[in-house]
């Protein structure tokens, strides 16, 4: 998984299967590992995300099928966990620790400089270009580190608003 | 601090020894600083040796709630019927704890090698490490390493598998960990049934912490003894204890001291004290789930179970958050009301309207808008949020806004006064 691995689009497009090829074989490994079908959920839900950028209703669909479960009962699970994406987002997905630690280190000027520097004019949208999705986020486990920023799977550490505009220009 | 990490000379390197040297990281590495020998020796004693051993040496759980590890186990049945389980907590979302994240990301092998050791103890033929979804890197490095380590065969019959969180707070409380590992959604369970009769999947489960099972090859290492003997006050809290401290000092970092160790000094001589000019107004020493201290306890407090007890606190997952007079204590407790709203799983009424309610009015007090009425009316709510819910995260929204109203009530009155600016709009 890199900051370039590719997300998505729009939605409208034609329904492929995510199980099929190496990514079938990785779920089948997987199954081993657990007494029932159903605890390889999160697991199967990460292989879509992976391979999608985000989950849709028909994903859940293939997925519920695969395991043995209903599509209701798999929603109701990937609404529970923030970070799987039951919408399509921008290219970068960046994720801002606002928790109380970082906020007093001036963590809510790095969400903003982000907000700035990308497009993205607001918390949660993605910004005209399609390029990038800002969010805040409560504590990333990492706030001796102010202020810590997700982009896409890579972890950054120390992020200060002077150090934005590298990072979207690295990522852009 | 970033690493290479040049330790303190007051710190006490057991856990952390190894930090920021990248070739402890691979299999080799390990095993030429002296590696899985405590595993192999595990593997051929009898599983309540171990216990014994454990037991003997005082540790206890660091995930949070401190308690003893051995007796834990214990509680495990000796005799076999069905299959056993071990989960490791690597959920690690207590704001201000970044400690598990460093152990996976410099001593993988040290955690697993601590794992299968505890796997044997308790009898489990596998184990979950269920590493919280935002760490990556660490997950990564662990991947590595237990491949490395399965390659090699050390772990006998005893399988272990790293399982991925997705963003949930409240899955680092093991009832909801073993509903998220089982697939569902991760609501705690209602207790009784405790884990060790009927846990994940329904079997005896265990579930400890990175840091409490990192210490577990030590312990067999050195003796049950030497662990012991790492004790500076109270003699039940044992060993050595990773402080994560943040917020505003110099150093923020990670810290290894023996229990015990005073938070002045470690505020201000490890982590090199406030910055030019600031003084400190607060500290909360275990995460932010636990009562905020004032200035004069937290120079007073001995970093151990018993000496935060002692100052109305708890030690906690041992994240140091520190504020200095900078600091706006009364949006920062809003922030912490809205972090638990948000986490809450709102299974329990108390917990989810509390929760919710208590941030709605905070926000109000920030804008400006608030009635002197209003700090009653959040310590009713929050005695109605503590010891009635299913798990604690009810408790925890209650612990800051409690201690806060009642150690920084001037500071709350500013705002409802009008003698302090609104910081939010209405
Ligand atoms: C809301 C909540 C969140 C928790 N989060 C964590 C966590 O992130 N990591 C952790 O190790 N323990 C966490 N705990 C404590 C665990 O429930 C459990 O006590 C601990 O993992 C047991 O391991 P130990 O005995 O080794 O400390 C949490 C508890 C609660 C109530
Ligand atoms: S106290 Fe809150 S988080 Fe815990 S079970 Fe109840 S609603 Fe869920
Ligand atoms: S509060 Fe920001 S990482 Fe913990």
């Amino acid at each position: 998984m890199s900051a370039g691995m590719s997300m998505h689009a729009s939605g409208t497009e034609e329904y492929q299967a995510v199980f099929t090829g190496a990514t079938l074989e990785r779920l089948q490994e997987i199954l081993t590992r657990y007494p029932n079908r159903q605890a390889a959920l999160l697991p199967a839900l990460w292989l879509v995300q992976e391979a999608r950028g985000w989950i849709s209703d028909r994903n859940m669909a293939e997925v519920a099928e695969l395991l043995g479960l209903t599509p209701a009962y798999v929603k109701g699970v990937v609404t529970f966990y923030t970070m799987y994406h039951q919408h399509p987002v921008g290219k970068n997905f960046v994720q801002v620790c606002t928790t109380s630690p970082c906020n007093i280190c001036g963590a809510e000027d790095v969400a903003m400089a982000f907000l700035e520097h990308t497009g993205a004019k607001e918390l949660g949208a993605t910004s005209p270009d399609g390029n990038w999705t800002v969010i805040e986020v409560e504590c990333l486990g990492a706030c001796g580190f102010a202020t810590p920023v997700m982009i896409n799977d890579d972890f950054i550490e120390s992020v200060t608003p002077d150090k934005v505009p590298e990072l979207v220009r690295k990522y852009r | 601090m970033g690493f290479p990490h040049t330790p303190h000379p007051r710190e006490t390197l057991v856990l952390s020894k190894h930090f920021g040297d990248t070739d402890a990281r691979t299999y080799k590495g390990w095993v030429k600083r002296g590696g899985y020998e405590m595993l192999n020796q595990a593997l051929a004693m009898e599983p309540a040796a171990i216990i014994e051993e454990v037991k003997a040496s005082g540790l206890r759980g660091r995930g949070g709630a401190g308690f003893p590890t051995g007796l834990k186990w214990s509680f495990m049945p000796r005799e076999k019927k069905k299959p056993h389980y071990l989960c490791v907590n690597a959920d690690e979302s207590e704001p201000g704890t970044f400690k598990d994240r460093e152990i996976m990301r410099w001593t993988p092998h040290g955690l697993l090698e601590g794992t299968a050791i505890a796997a044997h103890a308790i009898q489990a033929d596998v184990t979950y490490i269920y590493i919280r979804g935002e760490f990556t890197e660490a997950w990564d490095i662990m991947e590595r390493a237990l491949a490395e380590a399965n390659a090699a065969g050390v772990f006998g019959k005893i399988k272990i598998y790293l399982h991925r969180g997705a963003g949930a707070y409240i899955c680092g409380e093991e009832t909801a960990m073993m509903n998220s590992i089982e697939g569902k959604r991760g609501n705690p369970r209602i207790k009784p049934p405790f884990p060790a009769a009927a846990g994940l999947f329904g079997m005896p489960t265990t579930i400890n912490n990175v840091e409490t099972l990192a210490a577990v090859p030590l312990i067999l290492e050195n003796g049950a003894a030497w662990y012991k003997g790492l004790c500076l006050s109270n003699p039940k809290s044992t060993g050595t204890k990773l402080l994560s401290v943040c917020g505003h000092v110099q150093k923020p970092g990670n810290y290894e001291v023996t229990m015990g160790f005073p938070l002045k000094d470690l505020l201000y001589d490890l982590c090199g004290g406030m910055r030019p000019g600031r003084t400190l107004k607060a500290v909360i020493p275990g995460g932010s789930s636990v009562p905020i201290l004032n200035r004069e306890e937290a120079e007073s407090t001995l970093l151990d179970y018993e000496g935060c007890v002692e100052k109305g606190t708890m030690l906690g997952s041992g994240g140091v958050i520190v504020f200095d007079d900078s600091a706006d204590l009364v949006y920062q407790i809003m922030r912490l009301a809205r972090f638990y709203a948000h986490e809450s799983c709102a299974q329990c009424t108390q917990c989810r309207e509390g929760t919710a309610w208590t941030t709605k009015i905070l926000e109000r007090i920030l804008a400006g808008q608030g009635k002197m009425a209003d700090l009653d009316l959040l310590l009713d709510l929050a005695d109605n949020m503590t010891g009635k819910t299913i798990c604690v995260l009810s408790d925890s929204c209650a612990a800051p806004v409690v201690s806060g109203i009642k150690k920084f009530r001037n500071e709350f009155e500013a705002y409802i006064t009008g003698n302090r600016k609104p910081v939010i709009a209405a």
